[in-house]
């Protein structure tokens, strides 16, 4: 929303404040102003010059030589302009003076440009006569301006006087940021009320009154809303003997301000009341309006229809049109047709100001692609009873600025239209609510303001229609706080019963984690939870594997962005993908973020949330430093337990020889492995790379923060290694579950100390040698204890085949 | 008689010339092994005083504990000469070796390589932290919601425009991916347990298109606090409080009016500029304010979908954008950088 101050002064006209005051009041009473800009910021000395005599330059074919006077004297001005003529009245800037642009248009320099006395060609210039370019602006906003040269003003300007004035560019443009409830401020009255109320300045809306005919609107045009539901309000009101013609200075001047091209009278009076009252009207050519009669119904599936921009539309049974009795006239609340367009030749006019239903042309025009001012404004649901104020405007303005005669009455069919809304004030509630103690009599002006009337026998207050937004007391308590002043509100904390500042356990222990995993190197990434279903492809996952059942987004940004993740590694092996192609050496990164498994699909209820810690990494450290990572992160969050490697874990996007599911008593808790050679290809990552994914709802089942104090051994441990040959089938794993199984209570710790395969050994056997250790808590042990644990562990190893290396 | 008082004095004289001979020996050795050499000769088992002693039957049988203890002073005095001396050598040894251990400190360091944090993390613990100090209760919801959660609950009805495609991801039927934290507020409150003050971190989407400002997938932080007599005061007290403690004590906050369905009244609430304090620069375009936050009254409608008596309860709410604190508060130029994991973009956190 773009207005300029002199268009809001119309209606406060004891508004007197400067550009920066008016922002910075206008934003805290709710009205955020984002920017301003002052017309005349780079137009300086520049007046209103009549052309005496014209010489031929002595030495420029192209130049010309003007004597031009500026009321109290005369200067000499040599152009190269060809569009002037003794006697024009011409912008003249002088020497000192400032203009906005150069002549040919282009991007407006930050500081304008000085204009300074010189010569050319030898003649002396002493100022320069301006283009609209010049001034800032270009011909289509200055419609009877010439398309190249200098800008020729109107006879009737004095002068001498200053050109900027007379051009009405003495004003200040506001840039409005309106919040979706506040439709009455789509519009300058609207802004207007609220800086009257802000400045506590009275505010004066138009008085209308229409000069009508002596005729009947029923003899012209009838109206017949088929769907209601789709349109409240439809008012109509015919103007005959129509003189299409330029508008007057002042509507130019404020359209323009506004940002709107001045075309015509009457394009010009429905652009300025739409402005003005935020009601979009829509003119119909009455000699193209077959029988009469004006329908409002639904679009049948499968039309095309022409809009008056050439365009064909595909219509559908949702979008609400205007008809005639045989077709289709125009697009409800979005677009007239290309059939009952107004010419320069048109006699009557019928004026259309309706209120149609907002979602419905929000969705239409989507769906149409097709989104213009008028649908932008419906779209955010109109007030009823402003359609009928704002067509009476309109027609005001046709009689008044001779643009035609209007015919007598309106065609009004509307559906029942809301009642009033009333509140029950309460000063005290309110004070309540807001931690004040504003005075009842203060409240109530504020009130009176705003336009809201307030019943004293009933303590009701009245709630205009245009304020559609105030339903209950908490609506009224923000109006009193906001031109009480945020600013004056106390600033307190609450009272009450004291609470207990926590975290869940959930997030404790994830900050737990990003702590070891960070000591231990790897930094933490952000991915995005939706991806590409080629993923799935890319991680080798066998067709009908249960992770491709992934949740799709019915509407995503594209392919790449369209179902929800079912598995946490395309973002880790991208991310590894990015570091390495980048050439980034040894990277480790994690993620803590969720994955999305559905029940079934469709979805019919919510899914399945899980968080996953994900670790990646390449360069320095392999598959045993990883499970290292893990290990020791998991012991930090309380598992002591033995954290059980299981190769038989199947992932497919994992090397088939280095890979594992990670057990924790007894339950699988992740995987963790090499990436597959052909993954790591996909993904382009030209190395090596390491991946561990920890389901971090299993893992909480048994994290814990609880510790208990063991007593440090006071006694000393007694040693022994075992080393022994072994199949190379049989894993270390098993072995220590043996030693583990039978170590007995004196068993304390057990360590691999030597792997070796090779050429001492057998093919297909391996050297694996421990030491373990035994240790009481309560006596020094005898050679005969350790021996019967030893016996037991050895038996257990026999069990399995394997023999000790002597 | 005679012969006594000779042994005596050759006794003497004897202890005398080993004294000093030791003595000589002592101050001219160089070295530890010397030393030890030295200790042996003279007061070892076939030392020279151990001579001497044997030699003490010469002696007259009255004098021999008076030469007794000659000798003793003797050893007494050359052991503590030895002592110095040795102790005296393995200092000039040990000095020896440190000299030649010297190493050139201004070589690299070893260090463990530590991973960082995301700054986003950095940012929303923060934040955490600031609330639980003042009693809140950090909670969670879930990412993928139904429409009621998400909108409906929070007073938005269906046809409003926030609901649009345009900005929802939908799923199927009525669920849908969050577009804001504040679903977890109606959580929370159709618990029950009243008084409520609880800060929701979390992912949210928004069908934005990736640029330097803007992401499908980024996060918010919702704060909500439901008790009796719960004030708009109170309100500007506490997220101006917050300001403080995360962007410093000269903070100042102002609260612009503005408009969200699920509080009325609402409110933006901007900071002074943490850069240039508030006296205009390119990060808060000139202004000295960076808008940080929405915020308002919990809207009655939305205590009452909840079954909270509105007559009875009050409370705010607010809601922060994560990612913009972030780019500010680190002066990250691209809101990209957040998620692609370029491990020399993170390291810097």
């Amino acid at each position: 929303m773009n207005t300029a101050l002199s268009w809001i002064k119309e209606y406060v006209p004891e508004l007197e404040v400067s550009a920066q005051e008016y922002t910075d009041a206008m934003t805290m009473s709710g009205t955020k102003v984002e920017t301003y800009e002052q017309l005349d910021k780079n137009l300086e000395l520049i007046f209103i010059g009549q052309i005496t005599a014209i010489e031929r330059h002595p030495d420029a074919d192209k130049l010309i030589v003007c004597q031009v006077n500026l009321g109290d004297h005369s200067i000499q001005i040599v152009t190269g302009a060809s569009n002037v003529a003794v006697g024009d009245k011409v912008p003249v800037v002088v020497d000192g003076g400032k203009v906005a642009g150069g002549h040919d248009g282009g991007p407006l320099p930050e500081k304008g440009i000085k204009i300074k006395n010189g010569k050319l060609r030898g003649v002396e210039s002493f100022g320069m006569m301006c283009s609209v370019e010049e001034l800032g602006w270009d011909q289509a906003m200055f419609p009877n301006a010439p398309e190249e040269g200098i800008y020729i003003l109107p006879e009737d300007a004095t002068v001498g006087s200053d050109a900027i004035e007379f051009l009405g560019l003495h004003d200040t443009v506001f840039e409005y940021e309106v919040t979706s409830n506040r439709v009455d401020c789509y519009s300058v009255l609207g802004i207007a009320r609220e800086a009257a109320a802000t400045f506590r300045k009275p505010f004066y809306a138009p008085k209308v009154a229409v000069s009508e005919l002596n005729e009947k609107i029923e003899d012209y045009i009838s109206v017949e809303v088929k769907d209601s539901d789709l349109c409240s309000r439809y008012c109509a009101r015919v103007c005959k003997n129509i003189k299409i013609g330029p508008s007057p200075d002042w509507m130019q001047k404020r359209l323009r301000a506004s940002g709107i091209r001045p075309i015509n009278n009457l394009v010009d009076i429905t652009n300025y009341v739409m402005e003005e009252y935020g009601q979009p009207m829509h003119a119909f050519d009455l000699d193209t309006i077959k029988g009469n009669k004006i329908i409002v119904k639904r679009a049948d599936e499968g039309d095309v229809f022409q809009t008056l921009d050439g365009q064909d539309r595909n219509l559908d049974h949702e979008i609400l049109m205007i008809c005639d009795q045989e077709k289709q006239i125009g697009i409800a609340g979005i677009m007239g047709g290309e059939n009952s367009k107004i010419t320069d030749t048109v006699k009557t006019v019928v004026f259309e100001s309706a209120c149609f239903h907002g979602p419905n042309i929000r969705k239409s025009a989507k769906r149409l692609g097709l989104r213009t001012d008028a649908s932008g404004k419906f779209e955010k649901g109109l007030d009823p009873y402003n359609a009928e104020a704002a067509i009476n405007r309109a027609c005001q303005l046709i009689s008044d600025l001779g643009c035609g005669d209007v015919v007598g009455g309106m065609i009004d069919v509307k559906s029942a239209l809301k009642e009033k809304n009333e509140i029950v004030f309460d000063a005290e509630k309110i004070n309540k609510l807001l931690g004040t103690s504003i005075p009842e009599e203060d409240m109530l002006k504020t009130f009176e303001m705003l336009e809201i009337k307030y019943d004293q026998d009933t303590n009701l207050l009245m709630i205009p229609t245009f304020r559609q937004d105030l339903e209950g007391l908490a609506d009224i308590a923000e109006e009193v706080a906001r031109f009480f002043g945020y600013d004056n509100i106390p600033t307190t904390l609450p009272s009450g019963e004291a609470t207990t500042g926590k975290l869940p356990f959930k997030v404790r222990v994830e900050e737990k984690i990003r702590d070891i995993v960070e000591f231990s190197g790897f930094s933490q990434g952000m991915c995005y939870s939706f991806e590409s279903p080629k993923v799935f492809d890319k991680l080798l996952l066998p067709q009908g594997d249960v992770l491709r059942n992934a949740i799709t987004i019915t509407n995503p940004l594209g392919e790449d962005y369209s179902i929800m993740r079912t598995v946490a590694l395309n973002g880790m092996l991208t991310s590894l993908a990015t570091n390495y192609n980048r050439r980034n050496k040894d990277v480790r990164l994690y993620e803590l973020g969720n994955v999305y498994l559905a029940d079934q699909l469709p979805l019919t209820k919510l899914p399945d949330e899980r968080m996953q810690l994900t670790l990646g990494m390449y360069g320095e450290g392999d598959f045993f430093t990883l499970k290292g990572v893990v290990e020791e992160m998991l012991e930090s969050i309380g598992m002591k337990g033995k954290l059980v490697c299981n190769p038989e874990s199947g992932k497919a996007f994992l090397h088939p020889g280095r890979q594992a599911n990670m057990s924790y008593q007894n339950q699988v808790i992740g995987y963790l492995g090499e990436v597959h050679p052909e993954v790591a290809d996909q993904y382009d990552i030209g190395t090596k790379a390491y991946v561990a994914v920890l389901d971090l709802p299993t893992v909480l089942q048994f994290a814990s923060f609880d510790r208990k104090y063991v007593g440090v051994a006071k006694y000393p441990a007694v040693n022994r290694d075992i080393s022994m040959v072994v199949p190379k089938s049989i894993l270390a794993g098993q072995i220590e579950e043996v030693i583990e199984k039978r170590g007995g209570k004196l068993l304390e710790a057990f360590s691999l100390f030597d792997l070796y395969e090779g050429s001492q050994i057998e093919k297909g056997f391996k050297s694996i040698a421990y030491t373990i250790s035994f240790r009481a808590q309560d006596r020094t042990l005898e050679e005969n204890d350790v021996n019967a644990a030893m016996k037991k562990i050895l038996n257990g190893l026999e069990e399995m085949g394997i023999e000790l290396r002597k | 008689m005679r012969r006594d008082l000779k042994g005596m004095e050759m006794m003497k004289e004897k202890l005398d010339l080993i004294k000093r001979e030791a003595l000589k020996q002592i101050e001219e050795s160089n070295a530890l092994e010397r030393l030890n050499e030295i200790k042996v000769n003279y007061l070892g088992k076939k030392g020279e005083l151990t001579a001497v002693l044997k030699s003490l039957k010469e002696v007259a049988p009255e004098d021999r504990p008076k030469v007794g203890q000659l000798v003793n002073e003797t050893r007494e005095e050359i052991e503590k000469l030895l002592e110095q001396a040795i102790s005296k050598m393995e200092k000039m040894k040990r000095d020896a070796l440190m000299k030649s251990e010297t190493i050139d400190v201004t070589l690299p360091s070893k260090r463990a390589k530590l991973g960082h944090r995301h700054p986003n993390t950095l940012v929303m613990e923060e934040v955490e932290r600031i609330f639980v100090g003042m009693g809140y209760e950090v909670v969670e919801g879930p990412e993928i919601e139904t429409d009621y959660y998400n909108f409906e609950a929070l007073n938005i009805p269906s046809d409003h425009p926030a609901k649009d495609e345009q900005d929802t991801f939908y799923i199927s039927g009525d669920i849908l991916l969050r577009t804001q934290t504040s679903p977890t507020q109606v959580h929370e409150m159709e618990k029950g347990n009243l008084p409520i003050r609880m800060l929701a971190p979390g992912r949210v989407f928004r069908s934005d298109e990736v640029d330097a400002t803007h992401s499908p997938s980024f996060h918010q932080i919702e704060g909500l606090v439901i008790d009796k007599n719960i004030t708009f005061a109170d309100l500007k007290g506490t997220l101006a409080e917050f300001a403080k403690e995360l962007f410093g004590e000269e903070t100042k906050v102002k609260f612009r009016p503005h408009h969200f369905n699920f509080t009325e009244p609402s409110a933006e609430m901007d900071v002074t500029c943490f850069k240039c304090g508030g006296s205009g620069c390119r990060f808060c375009k000139g202004t000295g304010w960076i808008e940080i936050l929405g915020c308002g009254m919990v809207h009655p409608n939305v205590l009452k979908m909840s079954h909270i008596d509105a007559e009875v309860y009050s409370g705010f709410a607010f809601g922060v954008g994560l990612e913009r604190i972030t780019l500010l508060k680190y002066e990250i130029d691209d809101m990209r950088l957040l998620y692609e994991n370029d491990i020399r973009f993170l390291k810097q956190f």
